[in-house]
């Protein structure tokens, strides 16, 4: 078989990320398909309780526990997590550290954004210097 | 007093016994016993000076009015509402750093002392970091921020009060030849009182003080406020 062009399938044990509802944001554990327009999702260390969800409120990540079996309980899921580091290796993912600092941006007060505005002066002006030195 | 509920224009809830009941009018309407006011008596005996004029005269207590209207006209009901106590948004506490958004000194961050009897916020710059001075501000035209100064180290006197801060009363009315020849030249400005710079210093002081204990707060205070591209109010967290 040639290499497909997918890399990221919908299984058991895929990492998803919740795009609405009210737990969105939190990443879950595809713990079962349901059929072609759901599954039952489970984040027992996320903070996500088991359900079932929409593939089109989830997003697919690179991040999946091989060892999972299907229609596993919760705890079961914890245990792999766990195991795995999952949830560690999400938060250090560049795409969650995006995430994080997009919303960090987003909830600044005003006081906060006047310090940023501060920052970003003095560092432009430390390379407006070292530019004109070189 | 119980009162039977409309249900239908005409029909109430409650019966017309039902009524007597409910108001226990078996009980009989009571009858309360304050004493008629003393009326004074209707003339009064008066002295006149000079000696045709017959020495004493009976004089009316009240008098009867100069002028009577040429027809009887309804005269509308007093209102019996008055207006609420004046409300304070829970996100201005005392020393909140507010933004104004309108007046003389719009887009400046100021910082919140007190609200006043009349509901207006007292306000003020301090002076020395951006230029407000002791000022009266409306709610309605204010955001209030998160950030905020301890101000419990400052005392603020009672004097600063609304009467404090009413316009004085202008001179008199001058002539019309006065004013003819007064033309085009700007009223004279009277200067401000020495009274109010050292009510001003005397808060400002204590309240730099607590101002600079955070950094750049005084900075932030010194700047203005504005929205640039791609920021909208409902959307940013003050």
């Amino acid at each position: 078989m040639t290499d497909s062009n997918f890399k990221r399938f919908v299984e058991v044990g895929r990492v998803v990320l919740l795009k609405a509802g009210p737990y969105a944001g939190n990443i879950a554990v595809i713990t079962e398909i349901m059929d072609h327009n759901r599954a039952i999702i489970d984040g027992p260390s996320t903070g996500v309780p088991r359900q079932s969800y929409p593939f089109k409120h989830l997003t697919l990540t690179p991040h999946a526990l091989t060892k999972l079996p299907r229609a596993a309980g919760s705890g079961v899921v914890k245990k792999q997590l766990e195991k795995e580091g999952t949830v560690e290796k999400w938060n250090k993912s560049s795409w969650a550290k995006k995430r994080a600092a997009v919303e960090a941006r987003r909830s600044l007060n005003d006081f906060a954004r006047f310090g940023v505005m501060l920052a970003k002066k003095q560092r432009r002006d430390v390379v407006r210097k070292a530019v004109s030195k070189a | 007093m119980a009162r039977s509920k409309e249900l239908v224009p005409g029909v109430g809830r409650l019966s017309r016994s039902q009524v007597f009941v409910a108001r226990g009018l078996h009980k009989g309407i009571k009858k309360s016993d304050t004493p008629a006011a003393e009326t004074p008596a209707p003339h009064v005996e008066k002295s006149i000076g000079g000696d045709k004029n017959g020495g004493k005269r009976l004089v009316p207590t009240t008098k009867a009015p100069r002028f009577y209207p040429a027809e009887d006209v309804r005269q509308p009901k007093k209102s019996r509402k008055s207006p609420n106590p004046p409300s304070l948004r829970s996100s201005i506490t005392p020393g909140t750093v507010l933004i104004l958004l309108a007046g003389r000194y719009r887009g400046k961050r100021v910082v919140f002392l007190k609200q006043l009897t009349s509901g207006l916020l007292l306000v003020t710059g301090p002076f020395k970091i951006n230029g407000v001075p002791l000022r009266r501000v409306n709610q309605a035209y204010v955001i209030a921020t998160s950030t905020s100064v301890d101000v419990s180290a400052v005392k603020i006197d009672d004097k600063l009060n609304d009467a404090y801060f009413t316009k004085t009363a202008t001179k008199g009315a001058r002539s019309a030849e006065e004013e003819f020849f007064e033309d085009g030249k700007p009223k004279a400005k009277q200067p401000l009182p020495e009274s109010k710079t050292a009510d001003q210093k005397e808060i400002d002081n204590s309240l730099i003080a607590a101002i600079k204990k955070t950094e750049n707060l005084s900075k932030y205070l010194k700047a203005s406020w504005g929205l640039s591209k791609g920021q909208f109010p409902h959307q940013l967290v003050f």
